[in-house]
Formats: C-alpha cells, sequence, structure tokens
C-alpha cells in the first residue's frame, strides 16, 4: 500500500523539524517527517553542552534543549513523524521508501520532498593513517553518543586528531569525565572549528593545540598504546624528525564531515564535489523538481542556528512548489567563485524567482584577514564589504538583494571573490 | 582422546574440519583468537584465482585448480557470496607479450579453462576503466570473488553441526608425543589426540617446529591494501591483475562482493608475525603501482586501509603432508595465494591423508548444506518484505552505510558459531564496513551483544577479543551504578 503526503522530510534532526514546521506555517497541511533514529532531534541530542541559540532564541541553549524546542512546535500538530525508520531509497519521481520495525516496509508518494539526512564523519581509513587497527579509535561524535548518551567511557588517556568543533567539545568533554586529553593535533596551520570552541574548551583547559601536525602512527595490537605525532610541511607531508610519542588508550578524530546523499543520489539529485552536498538553487531546491535540501546534507553548518534559518527556506519553498504558488522561471545563473571562497549555497539564482533579500552563504579556503567580500554582476561590483577574519571553520553569508539582480537584466554572470582592496 | 586435533580456525583449517566432519572421527579445533578467520584468512585479496599463475605440476597449482572447481557448488551450500566476474591480466608493454602467452600456456598446462589474450576494442568493452597504456590482457572467465569471510565461518559452522568441537582464545603451547599419541598443550587444557593438523598460518613453522628437527622456516609476507566504498566499487568490473615485470608483482584491483573497490597488495618479507599495521610506504606504493592498470580510481572515495600476512616460504609452494618421524602430525603449511582459492582442495587432501592414517568410515548423517545471513542490502523491496513479514526486526536498520539490519545481527550472533565482539558481527554481517566505518552503528551493536549475550556485560564488550575492550568505564556519576 502506498500512502501519500503533500511533503515528506527525511530526518527529523533540526533542519527537518524547521523545515516541516516552516511549510506547515506556509500551510501545508501534509507533511510527513522520516526519523532514522527514536527520538527527533538528530545529532543535537547527543550535544549536552551549550552554547546552541544565540541567534534563535537570544539565549545559550544546550542541544537537546534546542532540539526541544522545535520538537514541540512541530508536534503542535499538522506534522506526522514516523520514528526508528530509515528511509531506503528515493526515486526521481518522488516515491520514498522506508523500513521500521513497527510498520516494516512503508511506500510513500510524496510531491514534494526535503532532504534533510545530515552528515556523517570522516572515518581513519579515509585518512590513510599508518599503523594498527586496534580498539580505541574512534570518531569524535561516536565517542560524544557513548558518553553523552550511553554513559560510558571510551578512554582516559586521549590524543585528538583534527580541531573541528566536535574534536574540540570532545576534549573539553572527555577532560570534565576525568579523561587526560594530552593534545588536539591539527593538519592545517589552522583550525577547523569555532574561535569559541578553540578559546572554550582547549584553552580554558590547558589543552595543547598543535597546528600544522598530524598523526603518522598508531601502535597497539588489541587497543590503541600510543599515536605519534609530526609537524608538516606546507603541502602536509610529515616533516622527518619531528615525531612526539604518546602514549595513550583513545585517539578520537574530528577531520571532517560528510554530507550524506546516498539517498539524493538515488533520486539523480547533482551533487557538487565541493559540498559534496547538493547543488540548488534560491530555493534551495535541487537539479530534481520538487526535492529540496537544508542543513548538513546540503553543505556542513557551523552553527545550527543557520541549519535552522536554511532549513526554514526550503520548507517554505517546498510549500509553495505543492501549492503550485512557485511563480514563473527566468533565467538562472550560476555563482561563480575564485580568489579565496571555496563554494556559495545556494550555487544557482533566478533573479525573476528569488526573494527581495537572498542569503548566500560561503565559506573561505584559508585564513583571511582584513580582505574584502566581494560580488560582481559581469564586471560590476555590487557588493565590497571588509571583514576583519575569516577562516574555514566559520561560514561567513552575503544578502544578495533582488532589485541589484533586476536592475541589470542583461548580466550574464554572478561572481563571489576575495579581494585585498 | 580426540581422533583429530585442528590448529587453526583459519579457512585452512575450517576447511579440513569441514571435510573431516563427513567422516565418524571426533575433531576438535584449537584457534588462539576469540573467532575464526582471524589471521589470513580475513586480510587478503578474497580472489578465487583461475589457476595460471602457480607452476606447473606444484601443489599450488593443483590444488588451485581443484579449489577453484569446487567452490562454486561449496558456495552455494553454505550460503557463501560468490561471483564469477572473471578475471584479467593486463599487460602495458608490447615487449611483455611473450611474458603473457607464457601465463596463457601455463594456465592451459595448469587445466585452467577459457584463457584468452584479448586486446583492442574487445577488451576495452571488457574493461573500459583499464590505463590507455594497457596492450592486451589475459582473461580468465572461470576466476570469482568471493566472500572470504562468510566462507571461513560457513565452513567452520557447518562443521560444528556436524559435531566438531571448536575452543576460541585457545593457543597452542606444545605438541609432544606421548605414549603412541600427541598431548597438544595450551595455557588451560591439555588435548589429547590421534592426528594432528598444523594449520597455523603465519605460525605454522613455531608448531612444525615442535615436533620435528627437519625445521621450517615461514616468513610473514605483508600485503597492504585499501578500500574504497560501494560509490567506486564498479570501477572495475574484473578482477584486473597486472603482469609481473621487472620491477615487481604488482598490485590487483579488483570489486569484493560487498561492492566495495579493493586496491592491493603490497608485499613485504617483515619479521613479526604480528605486523598487520600500515605504513606510509605501502600507501604510497599502492597508489603509485594501481594507476598502471587502471586509470581514474577514485582513491578519494577510500573508507579503510589494512594488512595481511602470507605464510611465505622461501620454496613458493604449499607443505601438506605428514610430517616424517611424526606419525600423525600433518602440516597444513605455507598457505599463502592462492590458499582462499585451494581451501576446499586444501579440505580433501588432508582428508585423504587422515583416510590413511585413522582409515574412518564415512558417516551416513552428514550435514551438507547451511544457511547463511539474508543480506537486505541487494535483495530488493520485494524479498526484504518477505523478511521483515517473517522478523520485524529485518525493518530496523541498524548500520546505515551497508544497509544490516537487527535481524541480520541478532542472527550472526546466535548462529551456532555465533559473533560475540564487534568485529565477529562486522564480519558476519557487513556492518561497519561501510562508509561510515562504525562510526555511527557501534553504540548500537555494543547494545544488541548487551542485550543478546547474558553473559556478556557492556563493558566488556570488545572490538575482536580480550585486551580490546571498546570502553574503559562508566562516566563520573554513574561510577558504580548500574546501566539504567
Amino acid at each position: 500500500m502506498t500512502r501519500s503526503y503533500e511533503i515528506v522530510v527525511i530526518g527529523g534532526g533540526p533542519a527537518g523539524l524547521a523545515a516541516a514546521i516552516a511549510a506547515r506555517d506556509a500551510g501545508c497541511t501534509s507533511i510527513l517527517v522520516i526519523e532514522r533514529d527514536r527520538e527527533l532531534g538528530g545529532i543535537l541530542n547527543q550535544c549536552i553542552h551549550n552554547g546552541f541559540g544565540l541567534i534563535t532564541f537570544d539565549e545559550e541553549l544546550t542541544g537537546p534543549e534546542y532540539a526541544a524546542r522545535f520538537e514541540e512546535l512541530a508536534l503542535q500538530g499538522g506534522i506526522d513523524v514516523m520514528l526508528d525508520a530509515m528511509v531506503i531509497d528515493v526515486s526521481t519521481d518522488k516515491l520514498v521508501t522506508a523500513v521500521s520495525l513497527d510498520e516494516g516496509m512503508v511506500f510513500i508518494q510524496a510531491q514534494a520532498i526535503v532532504l534533510a539526512m545530515g552528515c556523517r564523519e570522516r572515518p581513519r581509513g579515509a585518512l590513510n593513517i599508518p599503523g594498527f587497527r586496534p580498539a580505541g579509535i574512534y570518531s569524535a561524535g561516536t565517542a560524544q553518543r557513548l558518553v553523552n548518551i550511553e554513559g560510558f567511557m571510551p578512554g582516559r588517556e586521549v590524543v585528538i586528531l583534527g580541531s573541528g568543533d566536535i574534536g574540540l567539545i570532545m576534549a573539553r568533554r572527555m577532560t570534565l569525565e576525568g579523561a587526560h586529553v594530552a593534545c588536539v593535533a591539527e593538519l592545517m596551520p589552522y583550525s577547523g572549528g569555532l574561535k569559541r570552541n578553540i578559546v572554550q574548551c582547549l584553552d580554558d583547559f590547558g589543552i595543547p593545540l598543535l597546528l600544522s601536525h598530524t598523526v603518522v602512527r598508531i601502535e597497539g595490537r588489541k587497543r590503541v598504546e600510543s599515536v605519534t605525532i609530526a609537524e608538516v610541511d606546507g603541502k602536509g607531508s610529515p616533516i622527518p624528525g619531528t615525531e612526539t610519542v604518546y602514549p595513550c588508550d583513545t585517539l578520537l578524530l574530528s577531520v571532517g564531515l560528510i554530507p550524506e546523499n546516498e539517498l539524493s543520489l538515488a533520486a539523480g539529485v547533482e551533487l557538487s564535489p565541493v559540498t559534496r552536498g547538493p547543488v540548488v538553487n534560491e530555493r534551495l531546491e535541487t537539479t530534481v523538481d520538487g526535492i529540496f535540501a537544508a542543513g548538513n546534507v546540503l553543505h556542513v553548518h557551523d552553527l545550527v542556528d543557520y541549519v535552522s534559518q536554511e532549513a526554514a527556506v526550503a520548507g517554505r519553498n517546498a510549500a509553495a512548489y505543492v501549492g503550485g504558488g512557485r511563480g514563473e522561471d527566468g533565467v538562472s545563473m550560476d555563482i561563480v567563485v575564485s580568489d579565496g571562497i571555496r563554494y556559495t549555497v545556494p550555487q544557482v539564482v533566478d533573479p525573476a524567482r528569488m526573494p527581495d533579500e537572498l542569503t548566500v552563504r560561503f565559506r573561505v579556503d584559508g585564513v583571511y584577514e582584513s580582505r574584502f567580500v566581494s560580488v560582481y554582476l559581469d564586471d560590476e561590483r555590487i557588493y565590497h564589504r571588509k571583514r576583519l577574519i575569516m577562516a574555514p571553520g566559520e561560514m561567513e553569508q552575503v544578502i544578495l538583494r533582488q532589485k541589484d539582480l533586476l536592475a541589470r537584466p542583461g548580466v550574464a554572470s554572478i561572481s563571489f571573490k576575495l579581494e585585498e582592496a | 582422546m580426540y581422533d583429530v586435533v585442528i590448529i587453526g580456525a583459519g579457512v585452512s583449517g575450517a576447511a579440513c574440519a569441514r571435510e573431516l566432519s563427513k567422516r565418524k572421527l571426533s575433531i576438535c579445533v584449537l584457534e588462539r583468537d576469540e573467532d575464526v578467520c582471524c589471521g589470513t584468512s580475513k586480510a587478503n585479496s578474497a580472489i578465487v584465482h583461475a589457476g595460471f599463475d602457480a607452476a606447473t605440476g606444484s601443489l599450488m597449482a593443483r590444488l588451485n585448480v581443484r579449489g577453484s572447481t569446487l567452490m562454486g557448488p561449496l558456495c552455494a551450500d553454505l550460503g557463501v557470496d560468490l561471483h564469477n566476474i572473471g578475471s584479467l591480466v593486463v599487460c602495458t608493454d608490447e615487449s611483455s607479450m611473450p611474458a603473457l602467452e607464457e601465463l596463457r600456456d601455463r594456465g592451459a598446462a595448469n587445466g585452467v579453462e577459457g584463457l584468452e589474450i584479448v586486446s583492442g576494442e574487445r577488451l576495452h568493452a571488457l574493461e573500459p576503466n583499464l590505463a590507455d597504456s594497457v596492450v592486451a590482457a589475459l582473461w580468465a572467465p572461470s576466476a570469482s570473488i568471493v566472500n572470504p569471510f562468510q566462507l571461513n565461518w560457513a565452513l567452520a559452522e557447518n562443521a560444528l553441526e556436524n559435531g566438531v568441537a571448536f575452543h576460541f582464545d585457545t593457543e597452542v603451547v606444545g605438541v609432544v608425543r606421548e605414549d603412541g599419541a600427541w598431548s597438544v598443550h595450551t595455557p588451560g587444557e591439555t588435548f589429547r589426540t590421534r592426528c594432528v593438523i598444523n594449520a597455523a598460518g603465519v605460525y605454522a613453522d613455531v608448531i612444525h617446529n615442535m615436533v620435528s628437527p627437519d625445521t621450517m622456516d615461514i616468513v610473514p609476507r605483508r600485503g597492504q591494501y585499501f578500500v574504497l566504498d560501494t560509490s567506486a566499487g564498479r570501477h572495475v568490473r574484473h578482477t584486473v591483475f597486472q603482469l609481473p615485470t621487472k620491477l615487481g608483482k604488482g598490485v590487483l584491483v579488483t570489486p569484493t562482493t560487498a561492492g566495495n573497490l579493493l586496491v592491493g597488495p603490497t608485499a613485504e618479507d617483515i619479521d613479526d608475525r604480528e605486523g598487520t599495521d600500515t605504513t606510509a610506504e605501502g600507501i604510497r606504493e599502492l597508489l603509485a603501482k594501481a594507476a598502471l592498470s587502471v586509470k581514474g580510481i577514485p582513491f578519494r572515495e577510500t573508507i579503510t586501509s589494512f594488512s595481511g600476512l602470507r605464510a611465505h616460504r622461501a620454496e613458493h609452494d604449499f607443505l601438506i603432508g605428514e610430517v616424517a618421524g611424526a606419525p600423525g602430525f600433518i602440516d597444513c603449511a605455507a598457505i599463502e595465494s592462492p590458499g582462499l582459492s585451494a581451501a576446499p582442495a586444501i579440505g580433501e587432501m588432508v582428508a585423504d591423508i587422515v583416510d590413511g592414517i585413522l582409515k574412518p568410515a564415512l558417516r551416513d548423517d552428514f550435514i551438507a548444506t547451511r544457511a547463511g545471513i539474508p543480506n537486505v542490502e541487494w535483495i530488493g523491496a520485494k524479498d526484504w518484505e518477505a523478511l521483515i513479514a517473517e522478523d520485524p526486526a529485518y525493518g530496523r536498520v541498524v548500520c546505515r552505510c551497508r544497509k544490516v539490519t537487527e535481524a541480520q545481527i541478532v542472527s550472526a550472533i546466535h548462529h551456532p558459531l555465533g559473533a560475540r565482539s564487534l568485529d565477529g558481527v562486522k564480519r558476519r554481517t557487513e556492518a561497519c564496513m561501510g562508509r561510515c566505518q562504525a562510526g555511527f552503528c557501534t553504540p548500537k551493536i555494543m547494545e544488541i551483544l548487551d542485550r543478546e549475550l547474558a553473559d556478556l556485560s557492556f563493558d566488556g564488550i570488545t572490538k575482536a577479543g580480550p585486551g580490546s575492550e571498546l570502553i574503559v568505564g562508566r562516566d563520573k556519576e554513574l561510577d558504580g551504578g548500574d546501566r539504567s
């Protein structure tokens, strides 16, 4: 038997919830959220530290508190929820197949879909770290789940590779639980995490951050016994003679997040090789008609507040799509990035259909001080703003105004770049 | 008193156990690790070689060809994934063509059927991603890929169902001939037996040298590998070997039965019998060599790397037979590549030798078949739905990357020779083998192990046996309390 919904949201984390709420508030009355875990809230449930919601709620919430606010809104009515259910396939014509313990295999025909599956952590294997493969090597998020949800300590003497936010948070968390964190090693000459996390999670606890360092060896046949850390040169290659051996029982990895887009691929959605998330237009609609994407499945975010904002846009646009209120197509333009900008989301803009103000989010490819973010329409610069510091760990944004684009009808390209002046 | 004690529960030991269990014999297998398939058998190329590689007349050649013939029906009987995809040995240099032809002729002499040298358009159609420098290839349609974990487990489990006893975490520390029989000493029990089969892999020489002054020397030959995600699994359609050159043997690129792409191995003779580490040099070598035969390998999709040790002997042939001066002590040693391919034939050969010594009768109640665990990842919605109708736990996906359900994991634990560790579950179900490399499913599988195994506590759960515990204790506030 096939059920049908106007909008199916895949994922009940912060992105999925915000999308569903926005779609409902825009008037859609037939919405299903499918969540693989036993509770709504996604990965926020294991993020028991505070710092969430400063933008959305103007207060510092923990992850579960932030999730609970959205869960409460979602459960006020008009949104159906399937928990403990895994979507196993999404077809191009928007037939969603899910399985669950309670309901078995379920087929759901959607008119629109919001992809909100989040991301996964890069594993050790993707890094080719030489050495043995004993117990005691965890991605930071797995360790976070063991400590914060299961109540178990994965180790006592810890080295962390990678200074992504989860790694930084876990450095503090493990320390608070009585473990000793010897250091956080980071391959790049800058951290991939938020400045505030470096201060609050490392500096405040005297945990050294070793920039331009990496793990070159893992010892231990059964359980980790030591890791060797070496300095790397400008190309990221270890410098012989700089090795230091750290005896430890645990290596935590926080070496990058990868949007989880296997279902998107099944649906025929085109992915960006840079973000590894879908290519989307100003409505956050993918290359497949009526399939939208938001949150970490689209591109990895720094703050959950931005996830909520972005997902609300996707949800509203999905509702408009279902309601037939999407308007006439104009001429879409790619946003071209260069000179220090890695990517933008969205990647494609249709000036005729964009809102009055469109938030374009992007990340830079290195640490830049006192650079200008510039936006050009063909050769004409329409945005030029100095930023004191930009780093890869922090997401940036520019507001594009529809009137700027509509005022220049012959324009063929939008480009984003960093400029020294 | 046992009739036969088999030392080692790798694929050779398990094949011997299963073959011998067709006879009226009392048999036990002693394994130093916590599970079957913990040494060489778990870390190799997972190939059923056609049989053209080994020198004509060698034991390797004979058992390879026989083993690959037996493998198809055996895997069907035991519920083991086997895909007959064929292999290609590619030649990148016109001047090496005579070597390719020699390989074809040797294969024919070894009894391999269907070998053919292909080139040009036909070769390109067979394997579009071969490197541009490839001029021709030896096509062996009989070659296959096999799931080595399933094969080892299935052989052992079928032996168990036919009455063979298994003792894990039981390392043999001495073998002594006493009162006309053998005493096999372990730190705990001593096992008395008429026959001993030495299938101890890279330790076969150590065991052999306990009973014979004519010593054996096994060299651990390390092979490092890359595993790429299933997104790269169709980059090649066949197992692609490289023609050995002056620069060495080359590496292979192959799909696996689990749909991944496997690249490797290196070949390094080392001293350490536990040296299953990967090295920066090995990784660099693989990256460079693989490109010689296959273009555009998406190494960005690498999900893990690993090392295995082949039990190499300078003579480079299997050593199977009763040891002179040690009646009833049978070596099953130096089983390096193509040992996996030969395993069914090795079992037959060893059983023949035991027949000659003990002259046992055949049983009439031998159970020849066994069902594996259904794999929902590839079976399609209809069949998956049917499984859910049988057991709703097929509807709860635990490992999202490989689509492994709770029912499969519970089944892996409660099969006759069930899993007791994370790696045990992994080898039986492919959970943890996907792109997140156990990141998401580790806590969930730990919960299931904890729930299903009464004698195992959550904090006693290991990755792969004692000493590899996954956690070290409770959170501070829970210290000393019960897990709720």
